[in-house]
């Protein structure tokens, strides 16, 4: 493997980490196809940079995003947030600790990890043949970009579908990816919005890790979600 | 139709470079094998596994089932050992369940 800067040991780390704190956090927004990545990378830019602003275009047709997309510099400021994006859904939260919840984020939306793609899938879709392996062909450079992102971002959230079995091997291999380089991981289990979501079975299925429910759709605790990334990642 | 099955020892893993195992590895899936690792593949080469299929998928090829036991920590998390890999072409492989101390997958001749 390739050394990388954050390899070199404690030392350089805790100079970095005291003197040359990162101003923006790269934050990688990763999980398999439909997960609700795109979704959630377009609710962040609403909520905190342009109501009008997309990051990609969701779809219900997996592989709809086969490029990562970066929005940098985006302020994540919770002392405004509630003011900007009254959400009635939301737990009300301790307010000294989102007082001084203000931090700067790079956010990549990134093409669903998968080890198989087969061009017959997007056909049921109803795409024609042709179109059909264009977009497999696509799919496949996709996924070769989202894994090359990792050597590149301080943090990930890692989004899983919460009607979906949490443990899969590529959910797997992300996060022992994520603890072998060190970079924190946040489990977010989408779409609790449904009846048959069930984010317990992602919290059983790792649960040495922060499991943070919401609803990237519907709005649902976005605030417990941006207050673990600014506690993680900043 | 015949499915072969290739058990690997972990001396025949670890004779060989990560690329050389996941070449190996690839090979042997693309042919059709079911392919078990004693000792198994860590997190980076599955990543790197991964990455490596998708290079190579293409319409008879759509890319490979993979299952596996997720390193345990050693002492003090200095070494992670990987336990045991599966790999399978995804056209004959489905896993059926996984959990944290069992693999069931059903293999299908077409
Ligand atoms: N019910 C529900 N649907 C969601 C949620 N988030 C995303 N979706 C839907 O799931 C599908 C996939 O979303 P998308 O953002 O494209 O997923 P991606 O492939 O991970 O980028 C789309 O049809 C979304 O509308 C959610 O929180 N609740
Ligand atoms: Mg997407």
């Amino acid at each position: 493997m390739k050394s990388r800067k954050r390899r070199k040991g404690i030392l350089p780390y805790l100079i970095r980490a005291l003197f040359f704190r990162k101003a923006t956090a790269k934050i990688g927004i990763y999980g398999p196809p439909n997960a609700g990545k795109t979704t959630l990378a377009n609710r962040i830019v609403h909520t905190f940079v342009d109501e009008n602003e997309d990051v990609g275009v969701p779809s219900e047709v997996p592989h709809e995003t086969r490029r990562a997309v970066r929005r940098g510099g985006i302020l994540i400021d919770l002392k405004s947030m509630s003011v900007q994006n009254p959400n009635p859904n939301s737990t009300p939260k301790s307010n000294s600790r989102r007082g001084k919840a203000k931090l700067k984020l790079d956010v990549v939306d990134t093409p669903g990890l998968a080890t198989k793609i087969d061009f017959h899938e997007f056909m049921a879709y109803g795409l024609e043949e042709e179109e059909a392996k264009r977009r497999a062909k696509e799919a496949t450079e996709g996924v070769i970009e989202a894994i090359k992102w990792l050597d590149d971002i301080d943090g990930v959230v890692l989004l899983m579908d919460s009607t979906e079995d949490p443990y899969t091997q590529t959910n797997i291999v992300i996060i022992g990816n994520m603890e072998a380089r060190g970079i924190p991981v946040i489990i977010a289990a989408n779409k609790i919005d449904l009846v048959d979501a069930f984010p317990q079975r992602i919290m059983n299925a790792f649960p040495q890790h922060t499991v943070i429910p919401i609803s990237a759709l519907k709005g649902e605790n976005m605030e417990g979600l941006y207050e673990e990334i600014a506690r993680r990642f900043r | 139709m015949d499915i072969k099955m290739d058990l690997i020892s972990e001396d025949k893993i670890n004779s060989m470079s990560s690329m050389e195992k996941l070449r190996f590895v690839l090979d042997g899936v693309k042919s059709g094998n079911i392919v078990v690792l004693e000792g198994g593949l860590t997190s980076e080469e599955q990543m790197k596994l991964i990455e490596l299929t998708m290079t190579e998928v293409n319409e008879d090829f759509p890319g490979i089932e993979m299952s596996g036991y997720p390193s345990k920590k050693s002492f003090l998390n200095i070494r992670r050992q990987a336990r045991l890999t599966v790999i399978g072409p995804a056209k004959t492989m489905r896993t059926i369940k996984k959990e944290r101390d069992l693999i069931s997958a059903v293999i299908s001749a077409i």
